[in-house]
């Protein structure tokens, strides 16, 4: 073994240099990504669990009208905000920082504008009797499990927009740098990722025909 | 490197608008797709396939354009993908259990 090599070797022990050529933030948020990821698997394996388990689930819940317009309209909307999101990154890469906060605060409304939708659905499903732990159309476990899942992934969302809500902040005051734009958006298009398996799971599996 | 060059440099790195664009209209073309399926009645498990195929799919899409992960070194998509999918498919093991429980509940 040359003597480059074993220093290269006993550089990389020793923490590397960047062996995934990033931040520690990005990596740091990859990492919670991954670890957020087996959190939303679990409660979707629990939520077809206790679908499967249960003969008496209602399998045939959710009307065109609103649930699944406005269940659909609010997947678009939040894949609009992925797409100013990344808009938000190409911006600060360029260091322009004007335009990122502009398309920052496009991110958050649209965040905003879908956690709206979604309590107005909530307010639906509530005027019909779903509650917690019962509701009129047989398995008490339906409520908990839509509440649970789509309620953890609307505090994601609420999460979010403060999030961007400081990032651009930070940005446009010249504190955080273009890296904190894109760890940010990491976490957005997660949130988004996520809902790209709860709208199907939850609401288009048990459509009213 | 001039501003014009150091953009163009970093979009080949990160994906051009166009690239977004395309692959933005790509999900909600899906997303339709998959509100469209759901009318179609198929059994519950054909149903479920179908809407999970998509799902992947459009999971594949934000995490290697939107996430950039594309762009990223390979080793990182090594550490990080191969782990999670083992973890969920580990995850699955208790699913067949549910089938036990419906016939188990369907007899009393």
């Amino acid at each position: 073994m040359t003597e480059s090599h074993s220093e290269a070797v006993a550089g990389a022990w020793s923490g590397g240099g960047s062996p995934y050529a990033m931040g520690h933030k990005k990596l740091g948020m990859w990492l919670f990504i991954v670890s957020d990821v087996m959190t939303f698997t679990a409660l979707l394996m629990a939520y077809s669990y206790s679908r499967v388990a249960n003969p008496d689930w209602p399998r045939h819940v959710f009307p065109i009208w609103p649930a699944i317009a406005f269940s659909t309209t609010m997947t678009v909307v939040l894949l609009a905000s992925s797409l100013t999101m990344v808009m938000a990154v190409a911006a600060a890469h360029r260091g322009n920082r004007g335009a990122t906060v502009k398309w920052l605060l496009a991110t958050m409304a649209g965040g905003l504008i879908f956690c709206a939708l979604h309590i107005t659905e909530w307010f639906h499903l509530i005027e019909e009797g779903v509650r917690l732990f019962r509701n009129p159309w047989g398995s008490p476990l339906f409520g908990a499990t839509f509440f649970g899942i789509t309620g953890l992934h609307m505090t994601h969302v609420m999460c979010g927009v403060f999030y961007l809500g400081v990032i651009a902040f930070g940005f446009g005051t010249s504190r955080f740098s273009d890296e904190d734009v894109e760890v940010s958006g990491l976490y957005w298009h997660f949130v988004d990722l996520v809902w790209m398996f709860v709208f199907p799971m939850v609401y288009l599996m048990s459509v009213k025909y | 490197m001039s501003g014009h060059a150091e953009a163009a440099h970093a979009e080949e790195h990160a994906g051009s608008t166009r690239l977004f664009l395309i692959v933005w209209i790509s999900l909600v073309v899906i997303t339709m797709g998959e509100v469209y399926i759901a009318y179609l009645e198929f059994p519950a498990v054909t149903m479920l396939l179908m809407l999970i195929g998509l799902s992947v799919l459009k999971a594949g899409l934000i995490v290697a354009y939107f996430m950039h992960m594309r762009f990223e070194k390979f080793g990182l998509f090594l550490t990080l993908v191969p782990a999670t999918i083992f973890c969920i498919g580990m995850m699955t093991v208790i699913f067949p259990d549910s089938m036990r429980l419906f016939h188990i509940r369907m007899l009393h």
